[in-house]
């Protein structure tokens, strides 16, 4: 079986700038000018997965998701 | 009975003012044809029909992907709200022709097996739908019910996710965050939700009664049939022009070479859209695909010319601050960025030496904005912004060299905070 593939999504009504997801996942998320996530397009690297997982649950927000990329 | 032969379709008989009566309606156009659920998926996506709400979305794309979006019965939603300031094509059709409109509905809803359409419209077209209900009801035409909802004057009215949120209730005309679950699969009462834009439905009930052949004969094969378009600057008031795509706005509107030189620019696709040059607007093949090529959209089919004499900055930096102030303001990213864009638009139009950084901050502060909201609103102001730094750029070097212009009676339509209804 493949290991499963995700993207990282911010749903932007929800966030409030905590920043906690920058901190946590530098490499795929940085902050705008007002302290909001860019969110870095595309696949979370495998080796990332597990970080992304963390950055999630320690949003204050529950802003941050995991989405599965192949259904 | 006949189909219409020429290119004037959704306005063929509404030469004359008043509204045309379901007597009048079907003496044109005939009663619907009862076709099932899966003829009628046939012909509109063999029809190739688009939405004209602004997404141009493939109709048929949608009705299946709302058909097939859950167990519960789906519902309809015929999406009249116009937010668009500079738009009147569905106010008019809704007061004009509004038996079309509500055929395609009915003929929406029996094909993705609904059995319950809301009418969602501006508060001064309540009377006129409600009155072409009586009619129907009192001929016993439709077998779907009908429900009325008076959809909030704002900008994002109509965007699909905030017409759901005002259908049911909940934070009326503000949109939701769709990115994991679309109303297609969860929207009004829960159910899969058909979001479609009249005028879209109205070119609906033409293709259940005269087939996909006869839709696609005019038009391109991307973008066939025509366009409901609102043109202003060109008349004393604006018009409804339909437009076949793939033609030119030059020879539909019949501006030629002469008569262009009294305008600066185009604003295609309303506030949402872009500015592209007015020589481009007229001659580029009138299709989404070529207003995308060009840097913007064909929208809910809104075309404003900007005459001479007015100053172009002083004109997009009222737009924008109105964009700003119709923002959800859900969003940090659209409530800061839009904030800030507004103010060095207002800075390089009326105090051009207080823009730091120069012009080349607006694509920047663009590009902060850009993907980062629920919906698109953000995303729409940003191409108002970047065309316009584009389209008017040797006007802002005028600006930082000399100063700004003199101030010009406004032309663009922006409706002001203190009169809250259109």
């Amino acid at each position: 079986m493949r290991r499963p593939r995700y993207r990282l999504v911010v749903d932007p009504i929800a966030c409030d700038g905590a920043g906690v997801c920058a901190e946590l996942l530098p490499e795929m998320i940085s902050l705008d000018p007002w302290g909001f996530p860019i969110i870095a397009s595309g696949e979370v690297p495998p080796g990332l997965v597990e970080l992304a997982q963390r950055a999630t649950v320690s949003c204050p927000r529950l802003a941050l998701t995991l989405v599965r990329l192949d259904g | 009975m006949n189909a219409p032969t020429g290119s004037t379709r959704l306005l063929d008989g509404l030469e004359s003012k008043g509204t045309v009566g379901i007597d009048a309606h079907l003496a044109r156009w005939g009663t619907l044809p009862t076709l099932g659920s899966r003829a009628l998926l046939e012909a509109v996506d063999q029809s190739g029909l688009r939405g004209h709400g602004g997404a141009w979305f493939p109709v048929g794309t949608k009705w299946r992907a709302v058909a097939g979006g859950g167990r519960s019965k789906p519902v309809v939603v015929a999406n009249g709200a116009e937010g668009e300031p500079a738009s009147g094509k569905d106010r008019f059709l809704l007061r004009r022709s509004p038996h079309l409109v509500l055929d395609g509905a009915a003929v929406a809803a029996a094909a993705i097996g609904a059995s319950r359409v809301v009418v969602h419209v501006t508060a001064d077209r309540v009377a006129d739908v409600e009155r072409a209900l009586t009619e129907r009801d009192a001929r016993g035409v439709d077998r779907c019910t009908f429900d009325v909802v008076v959809a909030p004057d704002r900008f994002l009215a109509g965007q699909e996710s905030a017409a759901v949120n005002t259908v049911n209730g909940r934070s009326p005309g503000i949109p939701s965050f769709v990115g994991i679950r679309s109303v297609r699969e969860q929207g009004v009462a829960g159910r899969p939700t058909l979001v479609q834009n009249v005028e879209t439905l109205a070119h609906v009930a033409l293709i259940a009664r005269y087939g996909p052949q006869w839709f696609r004969s005019v038009g391109t094969h991307e973008s066939p049939g025509t366009a409901l378009t609102t043109v202003t600057g060109l008349w004393d008031t604006p018009r409804i022009v339909e437009v076949p795509l793939g033609s030119t706005l030059g020879h539909s509107l019949g501006i030629g070479p002469d008569k262009s030189a009294g305008f600066q620019a185009a604003l295609l696709g309303g506030y949402g859209g872009g500015w592209v040059p007015t020589a481009t607007a007229l001659t580029m093949p009138y299709t989404e695909e070529s207003a995308r090529q060009h840097g913007t959209s064909i929208g809910a089919g809104v075309v404003v010319l900007l005459p001479t004499g007015v100053c172009p900055l002083a004109e997009a930096a009222r737009v924008i601050r109105y964009m700003e102030g119709e923002g959800a303001g859900q969003c940090g990213p659209c409530v800061n960025g839009l904030d800030l864009l507004a103010t060095s638009f207002e800075h390089l139009a009326y105090r051009p030496r207080s823009l730091r950084g120069g012009v080349a901050v607006l694509p920047t502060l663009c590009g902060l904005v850009e993907g980062r909201g629920a919906c698109r609103h953000p995303d729409g102001v940003a191409r108002f912004v970047r065309t316009a730094v584009d389209v008017f750029g040797d006007h802002a070097a005028l600006h930082l060299s000399r100063g700004p212009c003199q101030a010009t009676r406004p032309v663009l339509p922006v409706p002001t905070a203190a009169v809250p209804a259109r």
